[in-house]
């Protein structure tokens, strides 16, 4: 759909196959819940379909822009991983096309398949998805908002959560410096029963121009981010439009970041001290985070060679683009990374060494055996190069 | 619950056709389509049964075999038990330079784009008068308000066809059937996939979907979609044509 962060979905000096005309359902049966739609599909269109039958994708990122094929290429992951794991485990076969003009249909378990979940589109084009949906009682979620003081605490919070609740999230402050390093507020929530007519999709709202730089200042970025912090602890029932994709509620909020855009940087690491780390070093070089998004990822596997989640605490944060101190910043940061053992979101990333990718990602020798000759990406020449 | 629209598609496998049918299929309606390649259409048919539609029926046929058109009307009526809407969507969007070359690539191009078009709806409107109702949508162009040296080929096919259907809906009034002439400006379909088309002009086709829906069930006579096409339209059809010839449009 042309929203992805970084550069896996763009090559240099080559043509780019765009899916959205692959946009055709295939089959839903309504009973056992096993949906296989063409690979353009989005996510949104995937949930408008079913919701009205009593269920929804299994995984659901921060926005419903995006497609069954780049769900399974980047192999995502969602609120509830601690749960439900990431998207590729519920993914019950997938066609793909390959430039050798072979068509196969792939399942769990075959090596194509788990090269080609998680593969960053380079193993062939993934033409149809065949997921299995998770039931749910509405369209409804019992959402709660608890704001917390430090790290500790969401750990803590999350403690106490992650079996009561489906859901969790936390959002950080990532300007806050000093004692309030690490204050933010924790999201969580379970579907709940609600009225039987589900919520209708929001149209979504376009800001409609670039954002002056202006809007980014410092002081902009600290006020934004303090109201979040102040909210009050709530409950409320929440349709899943807005608790699943609270990036939707503005059409096009990247470009609140003006025409230089930002980077994301998206990471896992094994404990909270890696977390730490990571924020004590953006907020010490001032490169304020607008949205930073912390989630801990449970011990369910991830079935692809290059999947991303594994246990541990993920944090990704929006990095308003200065120019070479953001690039420093972010090589920095890949240097956290590196000593906590952790590893970055290919599909966030536009940026990292070589290095910190194979780091990573021990499987990638066995992975790139699987690659189509005729595929490749910007991304994959600059970490492979 | 209102009884589920009765609606055949003509041309269904094209973009814009396949939009109208989603908006329909979702609110339970019964289709028709029809098509050429049996193979798409199947895949569009499994698409609107997912979606909701009541029962979705599959023709293959070339519309431009003009002799078919009254049994494809009536087999439609009679499969769907009725018809409310008719919507003529088959289209072409011809290479203008290689019809000024070679005209029967020119006559081909006007046969899909206007003479299957025109009695196709001619050959709706007998079953609908019969019936004292129903809606026939048939999908022109922005391209028909003027020609222009860089689409002209298609272009008059189009004029011709607004032409057509202003007159058939002129000529049908009081009998309860209503003509519906749809001009889309550039909609992001297959049909203008390669062309040379700035990609900030290509409207939505989802969009442009729902609108062509709303203005069938409404009954609406002309529809420019998306809307700002009719004033732009109206400023080119009233360019001195020396001025116009200057421009490259």
């Amino acid at each position: 759909m042309g929203r992805s962060y970084g550069d896996s979905c763009l090559n240099a000096d080559g043509p780019v196959l765009l899916t959205r005309a692959l946009r055709r359902f295939i089959a839903f049966d309504a009973d056992s819940g096993v949906l296989r739609s063409e690979a353009g599909t989005s996510l949104g269109e995937v949930t408008e379909l079913v919701l009205r039958r009593g269920w929804l994708p299994p995984v659901l990122p921060g926005t419903q822009f995006v497609t069954l094929g780049g769900a399974v290429a980047n192999d995502i992951h969602g609120k509830n991983h601690h749960r439900a794991g990431c998207f590729g485990r519920h993914v019950r076969a997938l066609g793909l096309r390959r430039s050798d003009g072979s068509v196969s249909t792939l399942h769990p378990g075959d090596p194509l398949f788990e090269a080609t979940v998680a593969g960053l589109g380079l193993t062939g084009l993934i033409t149809w998805v065949e997921i299995q949906l998770e039931r749910v009682p509405s369209g409804w979620v019992e959402a709660e908002g608890i704001r917390f003081r430090s790290l500790e605490e969401v750990e803590a919070l999350d403690d106490a959560s992650r079996d009561t609740h489906s859901h969790t999230v936390a959002w950080i402050d990532g300007l806050a410096r000093g004692r309030s390093l690490g204050r933010g507020v924790y999201f969580r929530g379970n579907l709940a029963e609600g009225p039987a007519t589900p919520p209708a999709r929001p149209a979504p709202r376009s800001l409609g121009f670039e954002a002056p730089e202006l809007l980014l200042s410092p002081f902009l970025l600290r006020t934004f981010n303090a109201l979040y912090d102040h909210l009050p602890r709530w409950r409320s029932r929440t349709s899943v439009w807005k608790f699943f994709h609270p990036l939707d509620a503005l059409g096009s909020w990247n470009r609140l970041y003006g025409r230089r855009g930002f980077f994301q940087h998206q990471s896992v690491v094994p404990d909270m001290e890696g977390i730490r780390a990571l924020l004590a070093l953006t907020s010490t070089r001032g490169q304020g985070a607008f949205l930073s998004v912390l989630k801990r990822f449970g011990p369910l596997s991830s079935p692809g060679m290059l999947s991303f989640p594994r246990p541990g605490w993920t944090l990704a944060l929006d990095l308003p683009n200065r120019g070479e101190e953001t690039l420093a910043c972010l090589d920095e940061m890949d240097a956290v990374v590196r000593t906590y053992g952790g590893a970055i979101y290919p599909a966030k990333d536009a940026r990292m060494s070589a290095e910190t990718f194979r780091l990573g990602y021990p499987q990638l020798d066995a992975f790139a055996t699987f690659i189509d000759p005729a595929f490749r990406s910007r991304f994959w020449s600059r970490v492979m190069g | 619950m209102s009884a589920p629209r009765r609606v055949l598609l003509l041309g269904a496998t094209s973009g814009i056709a396949q939009a109208v049918a989603r908006v329909y299929a979702a609110a339970g309606a019964r289709l028709a389509l029809v098509a050429r390649s049996r193979e798409h259409l199947a895949t569009v048919a499994a698409d609107l049964v997912v979606r909701g539609a009541e029962v979705v029926l599959q023709r293959t046929a070339d519309l431009c075999e003009l002799e078919r058109h009254r049994t494809l009307l009536a087999e439609a009526e009679q499969a769907l038990d009725g018809l409310d809407v008719v919507l003529v969507a088959q289209g072409a969007l011809p290479e203008q330079q290689a019809c000024q070359e070679d005209p029967r690539r020119a006559v081909a191009s006007w046969d899909v784009n206007f003479a299957s078009a025109a009695t196709l709806m001619e050959a709706a409107a007998e079953r609908m008068v019969v019936a004292g109702h129903g809606t026939i949508g048939v999908l022109s162009s922005v391209a028909g308000e003027r020609g222009r040296g860089a689409n002209y080929v298609y272009g008059a096919a189009k004029a011709a066809l607004t032409a057509y259907a202003g007159g058939l809906g002129q000529r049908l009034r009081g009998t309860g059937v209503t003509v519906l002439t749809i001009k889309p400006g550039p909609v992001d379909t297959p049909m203008v996939a390669g062309r040379a088309i700035n990609p900030r002009l290509l409207a939505d086709v989802d969009v442009v979907g729902r609108r062509i829906h709303r203005a069938l069930e409404r009954g609406e006579r002309v529809l420019y979609v998306p809307g700002k096409w009719r004033w732009i339209m109206a400023v080119i059809r009233a360019l001195p044509i020396r001025l116009f010839e200057r421009l490259r449009l």
